[in-house]
Parts: structure tokens; C-alpha cells; sequence
């Protein structure tokens, strides 16, 4: 077995954590509807996010969804420029123009995210090419749901990103869902990861609920990408505790049963992992707590700062429609 | 005539329905309706689109027919989008006439190439032995921070496709007689909604009718100027005219209804008499819709009766904003056609 050390182990946590707060965070302040920008949150989802970006440097390039949140916090993002800008404020990380659909900070090598599905993985495989064109040893991740892998843009990136051997990593987060649809009526069997043999990659699944699992399967992976050795295609499965958009819950409405959400939330990837962290004796009762408390006085801080930042112009409207060529 | 009038205030417009003893709808609800019923009339309808499984799927526009239709009726799809087209065009070519439904229309640039290069062409690379009977439903967003790819209105490109039919239902009426027409067409037909008029209520007959696509209609009789509205921007154009009425401007409001084929004689017919032009569109002027209208004015003897350069009224021309700030400048509302008017007749 992979022995994780256990400074590692408790990054990861700390992350997990760190992205469950930041998101709670919103589910707490989205009734006031000041927040104008359709939130898709992670919770439920945070080791998959933990356990790759732990093995990415900063100028590794990461391609994320809709659904990126915890992407862009594990890659380094600021939580400030991310609540800025869900505020629309001229400190967002677009400078109000994006959202939370589509954050960006090239400095981290998040260069844009679409909320078109499957939208980035070409753009992830165009970063990879970059990466080999250049001869940089920069990988490129790129986070996508199990709805993503019914397009056809994935079809054609997996096969030129195998073709040309590229440094990319295919991280497939499913949780079995596209907005309402599972994935059973959608596609006719369950594992993604097995079309990774159909371009002659190696393709495995892993516990998207468990950090440890994700950080073991990640790491070979990413190892593989930087030594020029070609693609992987990872699959974590998982479960998304919120609705599609939004801080609600979807079981309410009967989008999703309750039971199944229960028995995903029994498997809670940070609350499990707490446990056994605790369990070894890797942290105390009380770290936890003072950890908590100081992550929570950070977001909050950071949340009221970002309501309170200046709005942009009515006149930035039109800025940046084109590049302006210095 | 209770067809073509648009009762701004939903009270009223209830109220007024009830007391000529006619029949009120929601444009969302006169969707669903068309949909049942030509799903009952007629075996080679078939709706296709993603998440037509859910619970309150497609904003509420296919509510219950999933459960009553079946799933061969009624049929979930992957997240595919181009493909599932051209599936969706091969299926039409050999006589079935599906439904693609998708609920924003940023999501058809995807479909691009089955869209334009196939099925606005079969009919013609085929001396006409193969049509293509398919409606895409399509639906334009606004608002809460949609920002660039979900708050497009793409009609223009589509607009531009010989072999493409394309309509814009603003009202509760035309959405359930254009999309009837529009499945019984034989064509390809870009069936484009707007999310902000799915609460609007007006008459809807319960019986099946068609609207004739290619056909405008006058929405208000007016002397001064006309103004020209497409989906959304008609509500603001009448909006606009109550409010210049006072102001003693007479305004004609025209709903085009379709834009390929454009119904340039009732547009220039009424221009002819106006002498004055006011264009709204839900989008950005340049080279779309808005700018097909003014040359068709331009080409026609109508144009030599223009008292005043025309004007046009439309998005930003920039990708929609996600800041609410950013998104109340990027979008046109009444006042801004109010005030193209008043500029109008005052040149
Ligand atoms: C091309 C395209 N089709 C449809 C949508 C609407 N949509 C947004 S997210 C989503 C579901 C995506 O599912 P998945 O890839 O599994 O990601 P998840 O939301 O589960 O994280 C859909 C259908 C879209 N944004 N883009
Ligand atoms: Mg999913």
C-alpha cells in the first residue's frame, strides 16, 4: 500500500475541510439574494479536489466545470477573489464579468472555466500540447463530471491526448447525476474509467470519497503525465449533497431520493476521514476545533469583505470584449 | 381581436379573458398543451432533449408528459449535443418529427453542424426527396448572474441559413400555434422562447390551431412610428407605447413572430405609413436580426418615407456580464425604446 505521511494526510484534510466551510459559507448567505450568480456546490465531493491538487505545482494548469469551487481553492485560489466575485464585485477574480460559473486565474494556471459541458477538456488537452510543444514538464488536470463523458469532445480529446502521448490527467468526478438525470438512463453502463482502454491509456476508478484513495490513484497519474509518458483516466465516484444549482436541497422536490443521499452523507469523505484521523492520534479533538474556528473566522472575513467591495462601473461593461494589444 | 393583444398587467389580462368568456394560459402552459397534443395527434412526434425526465423538466414546459407519454414518447437524452442532433435530423429524414428540446439556447452552438450543414440542406442536396420535419426548442436566459453562456440570443445566426425556418413566440397564443405550425412544417424550424415570458398569461384556445410561421402581426395600431419587436422586447415595446401615448406619440408595435422568413411586407407596409422606425431585439444589434430588418426597410420604397434615422435597440454589444450591475446596463427594458422613440420624433 501507498504510504501517505502524515503531514500529507492532514493537508488533505485541512483542504477538505477548508472547501466544505467555504461552501457552507454560501448555503448560509444565498437566502439574501444578494449573491446574484447560480452557485453549483461541491459538498459531498471535496476529496476528489483535495486529493489531486495536492500533487500539482503552482504552474501546473488545471481545467475545471460549473462545478469548481474546490478546484480552484485546492489549485491556491484566493476564497476572497472567489467571493468577490459570486458578489459581482470589481475584486472578483473576473472582475464581476464571470461568476462562480466561470473563475479563472491564469497566476494558478486556471486559465477559464466553462459551464459549457465537457466545455474545458479540449482547452485542458490544448494546455497539455502546450506544455509538449514548449518541452515544460507543466501537467494539465482536468475535472469533469460523468455527464461530460456522454460528449463528444471527450471522445476526441481522450484520443489526441493518447495520440500525441500529452501530459494531461482526465479526473472524471461522478456522482452519478447530470442535474436530475442518473446516470443509468444516460449511459449504458456505469464505468467511465473504461474508456480509457479504447484509446490504449490506463483508465482506473477510485472512492471519490476518500481522500487517501483519490491521493494514491492521483498520484501515479500525475507522475505519469510529467515524466511524458502519456494521459490517464481517473474515475472517482461520488455524491453531490446539494441540488444541481443552488444551496437547496434536490431530494425535496423528488429529483433524487432521500434515502440514497442518506446513505452517501454515512460516507461523508470529511466527517470519515475525521474520524480516523482522530482514531490515529494524527490530531487532537481540540487542533480540530482551533483549526475550525480559524478557518471560519478567515472565510468569514473574507465573505463580509467581499459583500462590502466596490462594484464595478456601469461603463466596465464594455472593457475587455477584446484583448487590447499592447 | 383577443389573439394578437398583449395585456401587460397579468390581473387585467385575466380579468379581461374572463369577462369575454375566453380562455387564459400561460406561454409556459400553452407550450405543454401544443406538445400533448400533437404528441396524441400524431405517432411521429417524439420529444428529445435532456432532463425531459425530471421533475418540473424544462422549466416547467413539458410538466406531466413524460409520465403520461412514456419514455418512447418522450425520450431522455445524454449530454450530447451535436450528436443527439443529428440523430434526432436522421429520425426526421425518414419520417418521424421530433421534438429537440434545450434549455438555453447557448447550448446550440454545439449543434452547429448537424444544424447548418445538414439539416438546412438535405431538402436542397436532394432535389427534395428528403426533408427534414424537426423543431429545436430552444430557450433564451436572463438574469441572476446567467453571465456568457447561458443568456444568449443566437437567433441571428441561424437567421443567416437558407433551409432554416426560425421563430420567436412572444406571446401564449403564438407559442402553442407557431409550434404546432412549426412541427407540422416539414422544415427544420429554430423554435426560440425566452425564459421571461413563460409566466405571461394571455388566450390560448384548448383545441389544436397553427399560427402560420412567415406571418408578423400588428400587436398595437399606431400613426407616429413603428417599432419592430422580437420575443421578450414586444412586452417592452408595448410597454414603452402606453407610456408614450401619454405623451401623445401614437406608437404601432409589429411582432414579426418568425425571422427567416421575415414578413418584411407588414414591417415595410407599416413603416410606409409611419415614417419612423424603432427596432428591439434580444440581442446584440450587429449583424443579427435587428440589422436584417432595417435592410429590409432599406430595400423597399418605404425607406424614402423615412422622417428620421431608424434606430435600434438591443443587448451591449459584449458577452452578457455576470455582476447584477454589469447585467442591468448590458439590457434594454422600455425606457430605452421609450427613448429611441422620442429621439426618432424629434430628428
Ligand atoms: C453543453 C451543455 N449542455 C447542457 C448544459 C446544462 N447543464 C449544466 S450542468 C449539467 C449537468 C452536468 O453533469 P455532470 O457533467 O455530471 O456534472 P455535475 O453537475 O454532476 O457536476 C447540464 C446538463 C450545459 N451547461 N452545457
Ligand atoms: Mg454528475
Amino acid at each position: 500500500m501507498y504510504a501517505i505521511a502524515p503531514a500529507t494526510q492532514l493537508e488533505l484534510f485541512w483542504m477538505m475541510l477548508f472547501i466544505r466551510r467555504f461552501e457552507e459559507k454560501i448555503c448560509e448567505v444565498y437566502g439574501a439574494q444578494d449573491m446574484k450568480t447560480p452557485v453549483h456546490l461541491c459538498i459531498g465531493q471535496e476529496a476528489i479536489a483535495a486529493g489531486v491538487c495536492a500533487h500539482l505545482d503552482r504552474a501546473d494548469h488545471l481545467t475545471t466545470t460549473h462545478r469548481g469551487h474546490g478546484h480552484c481553492l485546492a489549485k491556491g485560489m484566493d476564497p476572497y477573489r472567489l467571493y468577490a466575485e459570486f458578489y459581482g464585485r470589481t475584486e472578483g477574480c473576473c472582475h464581476g464579468k464571470g461568476g462562480s460559473m466561470h473563475p479563472a486565474d491564469p497566476e494558478l494556471g486556471i486559465s477559464g472555466t466553462s459551464a459549457i459541458v465537457g466545455g474545458g477538456i479540449p482547452t485542458a488537452v490544448g494546455a497539455a500540447l502546450a506544455s509538449f510543444l514548449r518541452r515544460e514538464k507543466r501537467v494539465s488536470v482536468v475535472f469533469f463530471g460523468d455527464g461530460a463523458s456522454e460528449e463528444g469532445v471527450f471522445h476526441e480529446s481522450l484520443n489526441f491526448a493518447a495520440l500525441k502521448k500529452l501530459p494531461v490527467v482526465f479526473v472524471c468526478e461522478n456522482n452519478f447525476y447530470a442535474t436530475g438525470s442518473p446516470l443509468s438512463s444516460r449511459q449504458p453502463h456505469p464505468e467511465i474509467w473504461r474508456h480509457a482502454a479504447g484509446y490504449g491509456i490506463p483508465g482506473l476508478a477510485a472512492d471519490g470519497n476518500d481522500v487517501l484513495a483519490v491521493y494514491a490513484s492521483a498520484a501515479g497519474a500525475v507522475a505519469r503525465a510529467r515524466a511524458g509518458e502519456g494521459p490517464t483516466l481517473l474515475e472517482y465516484t461520488t455524491y453531490r449533497w446539494k441540488g444541481h444549482v443552488g444551496p437547496d436541497c434536490d431530494c425535496a422536490r423528488g429529483v433524487r431520493p432521500l434515502a440514497e443521499l442518506e446513505a452517501w452523507q454515512e460516507r461523508c469523505p470529511v466527517a470519515g476521514f475525521l474520524k480516523k484521523l482522530l482514531e490515529a492520534g494524527l490530531v487532537t479533538q481540540a487542533q480540530y476545533d482551533a483549526r475550525l474556528a480559524e478557518m471560519d473566522a478567515r472565510l468569514d472575513a473574507d465573505l463580509a469583505k467581499a459583500k462590502a467591495a466596490p462594484y464595478p462601473e456601469p461603463h466596465a461593461l464594455h472593457a475587455d470584449v477584446y484583448h487590447q494589444r499592447s | 381581436m383577443p389573439w394578437t393583444k398583449i395585456i401587460l398587467d397579468k390581473s387585467a389580462a385575466l380579468s379581461k379573458l374572463t369577462e369575454g368568456g375566453l380562455r387564459a394560459a400561460t406561454y409556459c402552459e400553452a407550450l405543454c398543451e401544443a406538445q400533448a397534443q400533437l404528441l396524441e395527434t400524431d405517432d411521429a412526434v417524439f420529444l428529445l432533449g435532456e432532463g425531459l425526465d425530471e421533475p418540473g423538466g424544462v422549466f416547467g414546459s413539458i410538466a406531466g408528459l413524460s409520465e403520461r407519454f412514456g419514455n418512447r414518447r418522450v425520450l431522455d437524452s445524454p449530454l450530447a449535443e451535436n450528436g443527439m442532433t443529428g440523430i434526432a435530423v436522421g429520425a426526421a429524414m425518414v419520417g418521424m418529427r421530433p421534438i429537440f428540446i434545450h434549455m438555453r439556447m447557448d447550448f446550440l452552438p454545439m449543434c452547429m453542424d448537424q444544424i447548418v450543414n445538414h439539416a438546412a440542406k438535405w431538402n436542397y442536396m436532394t432535389g427534395g426527396r428528403t426533408n427534414v420535419p424537426l423543431v429545436i426548442r430552444s430557450i433564451i436566459g436572463r438574469g441572476w448572474g446567467s453571465a456568457a453562456q447561458h443568456s444568449q440570443g443566437l437567433h441571428g445566426f441561424f437567421a443567416q441559413v437558407p433551409g432554416l425556418k426560425v421563430v420567436l413566440p412572444s406571446t401564449p397564443y403564438d407559442a402553442k400555434g407557431l409550434l404546432i405550425a412549426a412541427v407540422r412544417d416539414g422544415n427544420p424550424v429554430m423554435f426560440i422562447e425566452h425564459r421571461w415570458l413563460y409566466a405571461n398569461t394571455g388566450f390560448v384556445p384548448a383545441e389544436m390551431y397553427e399560427v402560420p410561421l412567415g406571418q408578423g402581426v400588428v400587436r398595437r395600431k399606431g400613426r407616429d412610428i413603428t417599432v419592430v419587436a422580437l420575443s421578450h422586447m414586444v412586452w417592452a415595446a408595448i410597454r414603452a407605447a402606453e407610456i408614450l401615448a401619454t405623451e401623445g406619440i401614437d406608437v404601432e408595435v409589429i411582432d414579426p413572430r418568425t425571422v427567416r422568413p421575415l414578413d418584411a411586407g407588414l414591417i415595410c407596409e407599416s413603416v410606409a405609413r409611419t415614417g419612423r422606425l424603432v427596432i428591439a431585439d434580444v440581442a446584440s444589434p450587429s449583424g443579427g436580426c435587428s440589422a436584417e430588418i432595417a435592410a429590409c426597410v432599406a430595400e423597399s420604397e418605404a425607406v424614402r418615407t423615412l422622417k428620421a434615422p431608424l434606430r435600434r435597440v438591443g443587448f451591449a454589444e459584449t458577452p452578457t456580464p455576470c455582476s447584477p450591475v454589469l447585467e442591468a446596463a448590458f439590457y434594454p427594458d422600455h425606457t430605452h425604446i421609450a427613448d429611441a422613440v422620442r429621439a426618432c420624433m424629434q430628428a
